[in-house]
């Protein structure tokens, strides 16, 4: 219940934090919403030295448009991801997963940075931007630089970012107006981690999946991206019989961890229904 | 740790207090403060129990800590009511509808349910259901909990309540 | 206001007794926040306390070293069993005939157990002095496994007393096996299955569970040294018996130990027994001279605290051919943990078990129950089980279901055909309980009725059709509970705690002004009894309720009772309330006739007041005599107006209900949608039926979480996996379904307002009514039956066992 003692600092800007962060060395942790970090402290699953609060920088805020992306400032909290207009409009599979993660209470604090940065698996965000093959901005001692959401995930709590890094923003290739999307979030209830889940962000054209992409998430240690799948359904009309072969495909490159959610066996094959499910409904959003 | 100063506002009084930085918002309400009305009911950030209001979020003090509330206007439920001590819509309606048993869920679902209604001044049950999941009840079932916020939606809005639980 | 203009209704309105929806007092408190619960009791100097728990399921103690921990600033002290052992508290006798370890004794028997107790100023500092204890481990083999506890191969759990063969309730015939309970006639009921047309058995468990109340358990111990006296606030379902026990088990006497239950968030048999941190908490106190808190976390709570369940049930059912039950039998497995602290009654190891033969008009009929220890957590008895009566309701009403699929008759209809008949009551049952009173049929009736039940079948027929078609991928089921309740325990003759006969008691004390006090050996933890007291009150003495006062929980005030679970309050309180209440009128009604100049008998009690029989416009009000009173009274009597009453029940009562679900299961997913949660709950008198409603929903909610995902699981080392809320299934109010009630009255004939208690019924017949329908929608398809938690992999798995995701 009570986290070790640790010294704490709020920078005012980017440059400041990173600058803090590489003095402060490897025990030192970024602090976002808090609501990933600040459990595993009470349970004394981590113990940093230091945290540095982000909640002071300004340049970590806002949702805007910039030529064909859309910026998402890393601290924005799921509550203001839900409430952007921009992005109900133009990206709307945020919203959409933004409002299956944990409860009101945690949406309010908890960021998107911090959904994606962590390399949890169980995080819902991580795979939506392998869906959305969206790209983070780092920031460090030695500068910016911009990692590939497909590229930052390796293993869990092992992902691309470098000690002293942060994530400052994540960078969303605007999809094609008209296009469909969904989220299928099985959970055993509000505030639970998914048993499994799959994003899919898809365009339609003349009755064929002209575009698609699909990622899953918590059934391996990162989040997955299904290219062979999306590759079988995309050209197709999703017929019943590609859906089918797509979710096999989906479902061969699960490796679940076994939990009081189910056995792997279990999660793949749910994997797969909700690969089904979601292709059904992204196709229903499609114009 | 060396202990910090930090101001901030809570049930509209001016606050100054020193904290280590490790002090969880909700123990510095209860501990420092005495507010004893947010409650402990988990240490993984579920139950909601310890639901205050904090610029205008709902928010679990107790994956919080009382420096990052540093400037924050915080509400706790001994600040629901008016000044005057005139009960708010909600605290008569979790009476008139039987929204609490125990009483220990009361204080961070009330406090929820003031911002709730600012959210949203006339939910549906369903939307009233998805604006509770953050607090988990043990007694009631939350069925007359809901009962409890819809007559408060209704009283803030001027139409008339129903006049008891059925 | 001149009452001769109100009308009888009127007089009796504004009383707000028996039947009103009275608006509860409590609340005005806690929606403001200002509840006074124990983590809210701050004494001067208070000290805190933390304790070193165990990683291992079981192993050696081999060393402990606090050094490091009493150097930390801030730290006053930490015990250890060394240190409890210097006043012989090392081990705490449990209300089980059992005795348990306080702090690791050598051994540790199950995860998480108590090693050491660290005390410091500050619940901060603690926190960073039980890390700095060091502890080393010989791991041991482990068994969590109950039915493999009585093989040879088992470890031993209980080297304390391996050599034991007597246990508290008889021979023991393993190390590991705790006790062997029979009820019912064996010869008869072999005999009934030995020449059945139709017979079924099956094994049904009950998963381990726990009542995780939102409040953990806590206390404050403060011990003064200049009077010798101890003052312990804590969650306490039962003060008096914590502080009888803490007499027996420390140098302290009695009158010098005094108990506090302050407001209690939530108990649901969690805080009943007396555990580790509160026999801690108070030696701290008494070493420190300071006042001592102990607040345990919520996964402290769920992986040690009084589980619920864990029974292991092979339940069979006999009957003819045409659908008419000739007997059962039942022999059960028992995992108690590693220390039997099942708050049971004396005399009953299994509770009230033998409460099988449920509803239903059955012959002939025995149960055998062994219990057994294993590498867990200690306890049993919780989670509104009525002392094992939500296993019984549980193995009964899934065999019920069983044999009606095999007989190919409806599961409404055969139960309807097996019902005891209202003209049965008081029915002696084969176990040899006597059932108050009932009328099942009605009750069965009227629910199916409400919820058009030969529809819902039609519906479920054509569905299976579509299924079988392919036009669906849904399974609908249609779940059905008749249970009988047995609660109020108890008459002395069966019930003891300890020793302590479960009578319960009332003291009411009238004031001149005509309010009062009364004050009960009950606690509620939420039941609303600062309401329903004055309720019972006010309709016997005709005094309104607003002009009582109800305490509870201060042992110095309040009379000794046994404390509030197995739903008693209504049954033997309730009732000592009401009988206390007629004391007093008794001695109102000589006061009247005096005031009146007639004789006692030419009065009589018409709602608020006594008249002169024949002569109503002569009377005296209540709140007049109550003057009168500390005024003049008769000459000869004694002045005041008060009476206490000590209630030993002559009979358990016996509440009941009909319970039907309708289920909607996505057999891809496993999820389950409930459609619809149909209860008719049988009470007896009801004094609030808007708090019987919430008990209700609460409990009903309770239930739905147990059948469709609560678990506290072990895996093969004995780690507990499921003991926070990151796993133990609680729902929020999107998972929790709607509920729908409604009611029979079938008072009971022996308690003095016919009142039966509600508490713990939605619990009983809940968790049957889920896991029948879950059960019920896979029945079609030749399923055999599917174990609780129906939690979205195992109701899958089942789907798949049946090949229904080729």
């Amino acid at each position: 219940m009570i986290p070790s003692a640790f010294a704490y600092h709020r920078p005012k800007s980017v440059n400041e934090a990173v600058a803090l962060l590489a003095e402060l060395g490897e025990d030192a942790r970024p602090l976002a919403g808090g609501h990933s970090l600040i459990p595993i402290m009470k349970l004394r699953l981590a113990a940093p030295s230091d945290l540095v609060d982000l909640a002071g920088i300004a340049d970590l805020k806002g949702i805007r448009e910039d030529g064909s992306d859309i910026v998402i400032g890393a601290m924005t909290t799921q509550h203001e991801l839900i409430g952007s207009d921009l992005l109900a409009g133009k990206v709307p599979i945020l919203r959409e997963t933004a409002l299956l993660i944990a409860d009101p209470q945690v949406r309010y604090v908890g960021t998107i940075g911090g959904n994606a940065a962590n390399g949890d698996p169980i995080n819902d965000m991580p795979a939506v931007m392998l869906a959305l093959d969206a790209t983070y901005e780092l920031a460090g001692k030695g500068g910016t630089r911009k990692v590939a959401a497909r590229r930052y995930y390796r293993g869990t709590y092992d992902t691309a970012i470098e000690p002293g890094e942060i994530l400052t923003a994540i960078r969303v290739p605007t999809p094609p107006s008209g296009h469909g999307h969904a989220y299928e979030k099985l959970k055993r209830k509000v505030g639970d981690y998914a048993t499994a889940a799959a994003a899919v962000v898809l365009t339609i054209s003349g009755g064929t999946v002209a575009s698609c992409a699909i990622a899953l998430t918590n059934v391996g240690e990162t989040p997955l991206l299904a290219e062979e799948a999306a590759a079988i359904v995309t050209g197709s009309r999703l017929e019943a019989e590609t859906v089918k072969k797509a979710m096999a495909a989906a479902e061969a490159i699960t490796a679940p961890a076994s939990d009081r959610r189910g056995t792997p066996q279990y999660r793949t094959k749910v994997a797969g229904v909700l690969v089904a499910r979601a292709l059904d409904r992204a196709k229903a959003r499609a114009a | 740790m060396a202990k910090t100063r930090i101001s901030l506002t809570v049930n509209g009084r001016e606050v100054e207090e020193l904290v280590e930085p490790r002090m969880l918002l909700i123990h510095f309400l209860r501990e420092q403060l005495n507010l004893t009305g947010p409650h402990i009911g988990c240490e993984t950030s579920h139950c909601g129990a310890c639901t205050v209001d904090l610029d205008g979020k709902s928010v679990k003090s107790c994956t919080v800590f009382a420096v990052q509330a540093n400037g924050a206007d915080i509400v706790t439920i001994e600040g629901i009511a008016a000044a005057d001590g005139t009960l708010h819509a909600l605290q008569e309606g979790f009476r008139e509808m039987h929204g609490l048993q125990c009483g220990f869920c009361t204080p961070g679902m009330i406090t929820r349910g003031y911002r709730l209604l600012q959210e949203n001044p006339n939910p549906s049950e369903e939307e009233i259901r998805v604006g509770i999941s953050g607090n988990l009840c043990r007694c009631t079932g939350y069925q007359n909990i809901v009962k409890a916020i819809q007559y408060a939606a209704a009283k803030l809005a001027g139409a008339t309540v129903q006049e008891a639980a059925e | 206001m001149n009452d001769t203009v109100l009308t009888p209704q009127q007089r009796t309105d504004q009383l707000e007794g028996i039947g009103c929806k009275r608006k509860r007092v409590e609340d005005v408190r806690f929606v403001q926040g200002k509840g006074n619960y124990v983590d809210d009791v701050k004494l001067p100097g208070m000290l805190y306390g933390d304790f070193v728990r165990s990683p291992y399921a079981h192993a050696r103690v081999a060393r402990i070293d606090t050094s490091k921990a009493e150097a930390l600033p801030g730290v006053v002290a930490v015990l250890t069993a060394e240190t409890l052992k210097t006043v012989n508290l090392a081990w705490m006798p449990t209300l089980a005939g059992d005795v348990q370890m306080v702090l690791a004794d050598g051994k540790v028997l199950f995860q998480n157990q108590e090693v050491a107790f660290v005390v410091a100023n500050d619940r901060y500092v603690a926190a960073d002095a039980v890390e700095l204890v060091e502890v080393e481990y010989e791991a041991l083999p482990v068994n969590v496994d109950p039915l493999k506890a009585m093989t040879d191969a088992a470890p031993v759990i209980r080297e304390d007393i391996k050599d034991k063969k007597e246990g508290a309730h008889g021979p023991r015939k393993h190390p590991n096996h705790i006790f062997s309970w029979q009820a019912g006639d064996k010869a008869a009921a072999d005999a009934a299955f030995d020449n059945a047309e139709v017979t079924i058995k099956e094994f049904i468990p009950y998963p381990r569970v726990h009542p995780c109340p939102l409040e953990t358990c806590q206390c404050v111990a403060s011990f003064d040294k200049i009077k010798g006296e101890l003052t312990l606030w804590g969650t306490f379902q039962a003060p008096h018996v914590i502080r009888t026990v803490a007499s027996l088990i420390s140098p302290l006497p009695e009158h010098k130990i005094h108990v506090i239950a302050p407001d209690i968030g939530g108990g649901f048999g969690n805080k009943v027994g007396a555990y580790p941190g509160y026999i801690c908490a108070i030696v701290a106190s008494i070493v420190t001279g300071l006042p001592v808190k102990w607040v345990e976390d919520r996964i402290e709570n769920l992986s040690t605290t009084a589980f619920a369940r864990d029974f292991f049930m092979t339940t069979e059912l006999a009957a003819t051919k045409d659908g008419r039950l000739t007997g059962l039998r039942c022999y059960t497995i028992a995992d108690h943990g590693a220390f039997d602290a099942c708050a049971n009654a004396t005399k009953w190891p299994a509770g009230l078990f033998s409460i099988i033969s449920g509803s239903y008009d059955i012959p002939a009929a025995y149960c055998l129950v062994d219990g057994v220890y294993t590498n867990k957590a200690p306890g049993g008895v919780a989670y509104r089980c009525s002392f094992r009566v939500t296993e019984a309701a549980y193995a009964i009403e899934r065999a019920m279901d069983i044999m009606a699929h095999k007989l190919g008759m409806d599961p409404a209809e055969f139960r309807m055909k097996n019902l005891i008949k209202a003209e049965q009551f008081p029915y002696t049952s084969a176990f040899g309980w006597q059932y108050d009173s009932g009328d099942y049929q009605t009750a069965l009736k009227k629910a199916m009725e409400t919820v058009g039940y030969t529809g819902l079948r039609a519906e479920q027929k054509a569905k299976q059709e579509a299924f079988k078609r392919g036009e669906t991928r849904e399974l609908m089921g249609i779940g059905v509970a008749f249970f009988t309740e047995i609660v109020g325990a108890g008459p002395s003759r069966a019930c003891d705690i300890l020793g302590i006969a479960m009578f319960d008691s009332a003291e009411i004390r009238i004031h001149p002004t005509g309010t009062g006090i009364c004050r009960l050996g009950t606690k509620s933890q939420g039941q609303g009894h600062e309401t329903t007291y004055a309720q019972i009150i006010a309709t016997e003495l005709g005094l309104a309720a607003d002009g009582i006062t109800v305490e509870e929980g201060n042992t110095d005030t309040a009379p000794y009772g046994l404390g509030t679970y197995g739903s008693r309050s209504t049954p033997v309180s309730g009732a000592a309330t009401a009988m206390a209440c007629r004391k007093i009128k008794a001695k109102a009604q000589m006061i009247a006739a005096y005031m009146l100049e007639v004789h006692d008998d030419d009065v009589e009690f018409d709602i608020d007041r006594f008249r002169v029989k024949g002569n109503p416009e002569r009377f005296k009000t209540m709140k007049e005599i109550a003057w009168a009173a500390y005024h003049e009274v008769p000459p000869g009597m004694e002045p005041g107006l008060e009476a206490v009453n000590y209630y030993d029940p002559p009979n358990m009562t016996y509440p009941f209900g009909a319970y039907i679900s309708v289920v909607d299961i996505d057999v891809d997913t496993g999820e389950t949608k409930v459609r619809r949660f149909y209860a008719l709950d049988d009470c007896g008198t009801r004094i609030n039926p808007m708090i019987i409603e919430g008990q209700i929903h609460g409990g009903l909610t309770e239930a739905f979480a147990i059948a469709m995902g609560q678990e506290i699981h072990y895996d093969d080392d004995g780690n507990v996996t499921s003991a926070s809320f990151l796993d133990y299934f609680l729902p929020t109010a999107v998972e929790t379904p709607k509920w729908e009630t409604d009611w029979t009255t079938t008072p009971s004939p022996h308690h003095p307002i016919g009142a039966k208690g509600v508490g713990e019924s939605p619990n009983v017949g809940g968790v049957p009514c889920f896991s029948n329908a879950v059960n019920d929608a896979f029945a079609f398809l030749g399923a055999s039956h599917i174990s609780m938690p129906h939690d979205h992999w195992r109701t899958w798995e089942a789907a798949e066992k049946l090949g229904l995701h080729a």
